[in-house]
C-alpha cells in the first residue's frame, strides 16, 4: 500500500496555547472549547525506543520485530509511532504515514536519510 | 493494642485522639500460578474465606464489600454478583476499577469507608483465572487496552511495550543498566522460592534473565511478571478483631495521566506526590519504613517506583537489590513473597498478595520467612496504566 498522507496531525488551544496529540472537544488545560486542526511538520526528537518481539494478535506477527518510539514532536506535543530499527534516545526523526496491520498509522525514520527500510 | 510505635522525634506514629482508627485485620492469598477448572468466582470465595478466618470472623459479620474486576468475568456488577454467590449482605458494596492499581484502591477505600462510617468490617477481595480461563493472546490484549484505541493500540503496542518505551528512557537518563534491573528480578524469584505458593520458584541469575528471549526491548522476559491465577483479601475493620492487626495510618493517590502518549514527564511519574501524601498523613519520613510491599509487573516498574517512593536514590534501585538491601535480612525487606514477578500476578489479587504479605510480616506471622527486627512501619504501593494511577497506603504495627 501507498505510503503517503499526512503522517500526523494535533490540537493547539487558541486560548492557552496548549499544544496535544489525541483529538478532543476541549482543551485538557483550560478546558476551552473548539481546539484547533493542525498538520504537523512530522519532525522531532525520539524520547524513548523498544523493539516489540511478542505481537498482540496474528495481524501484527508479519511485522514482528518491529520497532515503536515516543517522539517529541518539534510543535511540541508528544506522539507515539511505529519506526525504523535502530534509532536510538535523542535523534532527530521525521515521520511518515503508512498502513500497517489494516490501519493508516505513523511512522518514524531518521531525519535526513532517503529510501527508509521498513520491516 | 501494642503501644504505637514512634517516629524519629519520639511522637506517636498512627491516628491518635478521637480520629478512627482502621485496622488490617485480616489477609489471605491463594497459592498462584495454574488453577485450571476454577474460575473468578471460586478464587475469590477461597481467598475470602481465608482471609475472615484469618480475621476471626464469619460471612456473616461482614457488612462492606469491595471487589474490582476480572478479564475472566467481564461485569458491570462483579461485587454484588459475589455478594450473592458467598450470601453477603453488605451495607456498602462497591466495585472499582484502577487497573494494576485497583487490589491496593480497594484496601485504601475500605479505610475510607470505616473511617466514614459505611461500614464497620469491610471485606475487600480478587480473584481470576488469568492463566487457564483465557488465551495468552486474548490476555495480552485485554491489557493493552490501558493504551489509547485510535492512537497507540493501533501501534501493535502491549503492555511490556509501553514499559519497554518507560525503560528505554529510564536507562538513558539515570545510568542504570539492563544488568540492574536483572537484579530486581533475580531477588523477587530468591524471594518467591521460600514460599509454596509462588507460581515460579526455581532460582534465576542475572545471566538467565539477560539470556531470556526479548519480549519488548530493553525488556527480556525475566523482567515480565507471569500471567497467573490466583485469589487474595482482606479485612478492614474499624474493631481490632484479634492480635494480629495493623493500624491503616495513610493513604495517598496520584493520578497524571492514562495513556503514556500524554504523560506529563516520562522520567517522573506519580509514585512520588503519593506517597508523600500518605506518609504526611501517616507523619512518618519514609526513613522509618520498615517493610516495603511494591507493585513489580516489571522490573522497570519496581526500580521507577522505589526511586520516586524515596526507598532508593535515582538509578540505584537495581545496585541496593544486589547488597541485599531489600533482601530479607536487609534494612527494608521488600515484597517477600516474590512479588508479581515471581509469586505470579492474577490482575487485581495480584497486588493484594502483597498486603497479605506484608500482613504476615508485620505480625510475625510469616513463618520459615519471617524476617528479623522490628517491622513497625510499612509501606504499600500499586500503580495501574503505564505508571498512570498511584495508591499508596502507609501501615503501623
Amino acid at each position: 500500500m501507498s505510503d503517503e498522507g499526512a503522517a500526523l496531525t494535533y490540537q493547539a488551544c487558541a486560548g492557552c496555547g496548549a499544544r496535544w496529540w489525541f483529538r478532543r472537544e476541549r482543551c485538557p488545560t483550560c478546558g476551552r472549547a473548539g481546539p484547533l486542526d493542525r498538520a504537523s511538520a512530522g519532525e522531532g526528537t525520539v524520547e524513548a525506543v523498544t523493539v516489540v518481539h511478542r505481537p498482540p494478535s496474528d495481524d501484527w506477527r508479519p511485522y514482528a520485530p518491529y520497532a515503536l518510539v515516543l517522539v517529541w514532536l518539534d510543535e511540541e506535543f508528544r506522539a507515539m509511532g511505529l519506526a525504523d530499527r535502530g534509532l536510538a534516545i535523542g535523534e532527530r526523526v521525521t515521520a511518515r504515514s503508512a498502513v500497517r496491520a489494516g490501519n493508516r498509522v505513523p511512522v518514524f525514520g531518521r531525519l535526513g536519510t532517503s529510501a527508509p527500510v521498513i520491516r | 493494642m501494642l503501644p504505637s510505635p514512634r517516629d524519629g522525634t519520639g511522637r506517636a506514629i498512627g491516628a491518635t485522639g478521637a480520629s478512627p482508627v482502621t485496622y488490617l485485620a485480616g489477609s489471605a492469598c491463594t497459592r498462584f500460578g495454574d488453577h485450571g477448572g476454577q474460575g473468578t468466582l471460586d478464587l475469590m470465595a477461597e481467598a475470602a474465606d481465608a482471609a475472615l478466618a484469618d480475621a476471626g470472623i464469619e460471612r456473616g459479620d461482614v457488612d462492606g464489600l469491595l471487589c474490582g474486576y476480572s478479564t475472566t468475568m467481564p461485569h458491570i456488577m462483579l461485587a454484588t454478583v459475589f455478594a450473592e454467590h458467598l450470601g453477603l449482605r453488605p451495607r456498602y458494596c462497591a466495585s472499582l476499577q484502577l487497573g494494576g492499581a485497583t487490589g491496593l484502591l480497594m484496601a485504601a477505600t475500605a479505610h475510607l469507608v470505616v473511617e466514614g462510617g459505611g461500614a464497620d468490617r469491610v471485606l475487600v477481595v480478587a480473584g481470576e483465572n488469568r492463566r487457564s480461563g483465557q488465551t495468552r493472546d486474548a490476555s495480552v490484549q485485554a491489557l493493552a487496552q490501558a493504551g489509547h484505541p485510535e492512537h497507540e493500540v493501533v501501534l501493535g503496542a502491549t503492555i511490556p511495550a509501553y514499559y519497554g518505551l518507560v525503560a528505554s528512557a529510564y536507562l538513558d537518563r539515570f545510568g542504570a543498566t539492563e544488568a540492574d534491573l536483572a537484579e530486581l528480578a533475580v531477588l523477587m524469584r530468591r524471594h518467591a522460592s521460600t514460599h509454596p505458593g509462588a507460581h515460579f520458584r526455581e532460582a534465576i541469575t542475572v545471566a538467565d534473565v539477560m539470556a531470556s528471549r526479548p519480549v519488548a526491548e530493553p525488556l527480556k522476559l525475566l523482567d515480565c511478571c507471569p500471567v497467573s491465577d490466583g485469589g487474595a483479601a482482606a479485612v478492614l475493620s474499624r474493631e481490632a478483631l484479634n492480635d494480629h492487626c495493623l493500624e491503616v495510618i495513610g493513604t495517598g493517590q496520584a493520578h497524571t495521566h492514562q495513556h503514556l502518549s500524554a504523560a506529563p514527564s516520562l522520567t517522573e511519574f506519580g509514585a512520588g506526590p503519593s506517597a508523600q501524601a500518605a506518609l504526611e498523613q501517616a507523619r512518618v519520613p519514609v526513613a522509618r519504613v520498615r517493610y516495603a510491599g511494591v507493585y513489580d509487573s516489571f522490573t522497570i516498574t519496581l526500580a521507577i517506583l522505589l526511586e520516586e517512593l524515596g526507598l532508593a536514590s535515582r538509578g540505584a534501585s537495581g545496585r541496593l537489590a544486589a547488597e541485599g538491601h531489600f533482601s530479607a535480612g536487609g534494612p527494608v525487606p521488600l515484597n517477600t513473597h516474590g512479588g508479581l514477578l515471581s509469586y505470579g500476578h492474577c490482575g487485581v489479587a495480584g497486588a493484594m498478595a502483597h498486603v497479605a504479605e506484608l500482613h504476615r510480616q508485620m505480625t510475625g506471622r510469616a513463618g520459615d520467612r519471617q524476617v528479623p527486627g522490628e517491622l513497625d512501619v510499612g509501606l504499600l504501593h500499586g500503580d495501574g496504566g503505564v505508571l498512570s494511577s498511584h495508591v499508596t497506603m502507609v501501615v503501623a504495627r
